[in-house]
């Protein structure tokens, strides 16, 4: 009973199948001892991700899938991609779990248990679209600062919990509110604990938004440790940084929250276009608010060869951050000819789009297939590398995929 | 008298008696008390098995062994400066880090500003050059252009 709890408390899933055995004296393990098979551990087994995704950095994790991996309608937890800044928190305790409203623009501060939230207000199911702000960064010239992110950065679950917008009505905020910051239990790299690894936050008006919410689900399951357990802010279609994970305090501030990486150079572009390399002042920079059009080939995976005469059927998804998707294109002539695809509707706002064809080519050889997403708006994916900014983020380049006909 | 004398000797010897019973009892006690904290003291055979000593080289060889021109234990290239970049680049973040960026001089010393402000990196004094000098010159920025070829593709029949 007592190693159960353990199991439970801490939160690792089933501590025997990561280790590949039995635990021994489970029950007389430390509650603050980390498993020395836990210490240099395998990230594929620890966080259950699928042996095709692809690590970029283990201090602190992050891991990116590839485009072909992505290919589910709803993205299952296994090929979602990690994204931290600091240490995964140890020892969470879901049972014991609060978070706390305070800041400039509360009537008055109030804390919450997880288990209050969930009994006192409505719950509500979206499929959100996640995507790193970096995602795409490996390709600017000069290189940017940064995990090197290629495709894999996105994906898009279902997230289960209550609306932020039910909770802020419930705590009460002041007038003057404009933004909330949240702030989360992991660990600075430093280990100092004074310093946050990331406290960000959105605008008063993304955080009243019906979809934006405090979940505790995700695709049906408490949300995995490395996700967020248990309880995570998510703001669909917005850089995903804004979506921070095991988060026990929200502020509302009547300023812009200064939290860490909400200032500097993080998270921000250029408020006017520069030149590839140029320095732009701090007062200069923006921050990234909605997610620019973008598009994954998803079928088939890269490479593909194929007998002459046989049509290749491919398929992907398309989205856009707050905004829907109108229209994808695809071209086999690096982009002299587009046609359209056929697309889907969202199945809720702020979840991704899936397209499909059927591609005929004209006589043998090497031909690249490209994607094309255009928005509500009408703005599409640019073919190449769009606007550079000096920390490498929003790049939205069409997508391509390489097919051999002989 | 002597029936007094008799007497006395059986109650000394009843007395030597109890004495040893009881010192035994003792003894077995102690010896119970003891098996109880540690039974292996009352076992003939060794704990440990028979061995011969082996020469271990240092535990440090092993650990950073350079293979093909790569550190094996953080994956950094081998060159001038490479343990001192191990001993204060890979403290709070792994290699990874450093190995995927790339970087002019200007902009990795920007990098270090930047972990010195907000980071809690510490004075890296003389080390600094040391530093920087191994970056740019084993991880120096490549030009990529506006979009690359794609490239490391992996043919593969598609059936469907």
């Amino acid at each position: 009973m007592r190693r159960r709890n353990f199991v439970k408390k801490t939160s690792l899933g089933s501590l025997a199948g990561i280790l590949g055995l039995d635990i021994v004296f489970g029950a007389k393990i430390p509650e603050n001892y980390t498993l020395l098979g836990l210490q240099d551990p395998d990230p594929f087994t620890m966080f259950h991700k699928d042996k095709e995704m692809v690590v970029l950095n283990s201090k602190p994790w992050n891991m990116e899938a590839v485009a072909h991996v992505l290919d589910d309608r709803i993205t299952p937890n296994k090929y979602m991609f990690i994204r931290n800044n600091g240490l995964v928190p140890e020892n969470i305790d879901a049972k014991t779990w609060s978070i706390t409203f305070d800041g400039e623009s509360v009537k008055e501060s109030k804390t919450f248990t997880l288990e209050e939230l969930k009994s006192k207000f409505p719950h509500h199911t979206y499929q959100l679209t996640l995507e790193c702000g970096g995602n795409g960064r490996s390709e600017f010239d000069p290189p940017a600062k940064g995990n090197q992110w290629t495709i894999g950065a996105v994906g898009c679950a279902n997230w289960t919990g209550v609306r932020l917008k039910d909770v802020l009505k419930d705590v009460g905020i002041k007038d003057d509110a404009v933004y909330i910051g949240y702030h989360a239990a992991d660990l600075h790299l430093s280990r100092d604990p004074n310093k946050e690894p990331i406290s960000r936050g959105v605008p008063i008006s993304k955080a009243l938004q019906d979809e934006t919410l405090l979940a505790f689900k995700m695709n049906g399951e408490d949300i995995p440790m490395v996700h967020g357990h248990p309880l995570r802010l998510v703001c669909g279609g917005w850089p995903a940084s804004t979506s921070g994970k095991w988060i026990n305090r929200i502020s509302v501030r009547n300023i812009v929250h200064d939290g860490e990486k909400m200032t500097g150079s993080s998270y921000k572009v250029p408020c006017n276009p520069v030149a590839p390399g140029e320095k732009v002042k701090e007062e200069d920079m923006c921050i990234i608010e909605s997610m620019p059009v973008k598009s994954l080939i998803t079928y088939p995976k890269s490479g593909a060869m194929i007998p002459k005469g046989k049509s290749l059927n491919i398929r992907g998804h398309a989205w856009a951050g707050e905004l829907e998707i109108s229209k994808v294109s695809y071209s086999i002539d690096f982009g002299a000819t587009w046609s359209e695809c056929a697309l889907e509707k969202p199945v809720n706002r702020l979840a991704w789009q899936h397209f499909k064809t059927s591609i005929n080519f004209p006589k043998s050889g090497y031909y690249e297939v490209w994607a094309r997403a255009t928005d509500a708006n009408g703005v599409s994916q640019p073919m190449l590398l769009p606007g550079w900014n000096p920390k490498g983020y929003l790049n939205n380049a069409c997508h391509r995929i390489a097919i051999k006909v002989s | 008298m002597s029936k007094q004398d008799n007497f006395r000797k059986q109650v000394k010897s009843i007395y030597s008696i109890l004495v040893v019973s009881f010192i035994m009892v003792l003894l077995i006690g102690a010896l119970g008390v003891m098996y109880m904290i540690d039974p292996s003291v009352f076992s003939y055979k060794k704990d440990t098995p028979d061995s011969k000593v082996v020469n271990v080289s240092p535990e440090n060889d092993d650990r950073d062994k350079i293979e093909n021109g790569i550190h094996l234990r953080t994956g950094l290239k081998d060159g001038e400066g490479l343990m001192t970049v191990v001993n204060n680049c890979t403290n709070c973040h792994s290699a990874q880090l450093v190995i995927q960026n790339r970087m002019n001089q200007e902009r990795w010393v920007e990098t270090i500003r930047w972990m010195q402000k907000t980071q809690n990196l510490w004075d890296l004094g003389p080390n600094e050059k040391v530093i920087v000098n191994y970056l740019v010159t084993n991880y120096p920025p490549k030009s990529k252009g506006r979009r690359e070829a794609l490239t490391n593709i992996e043919w593969y029949p598609l059936n469907e």
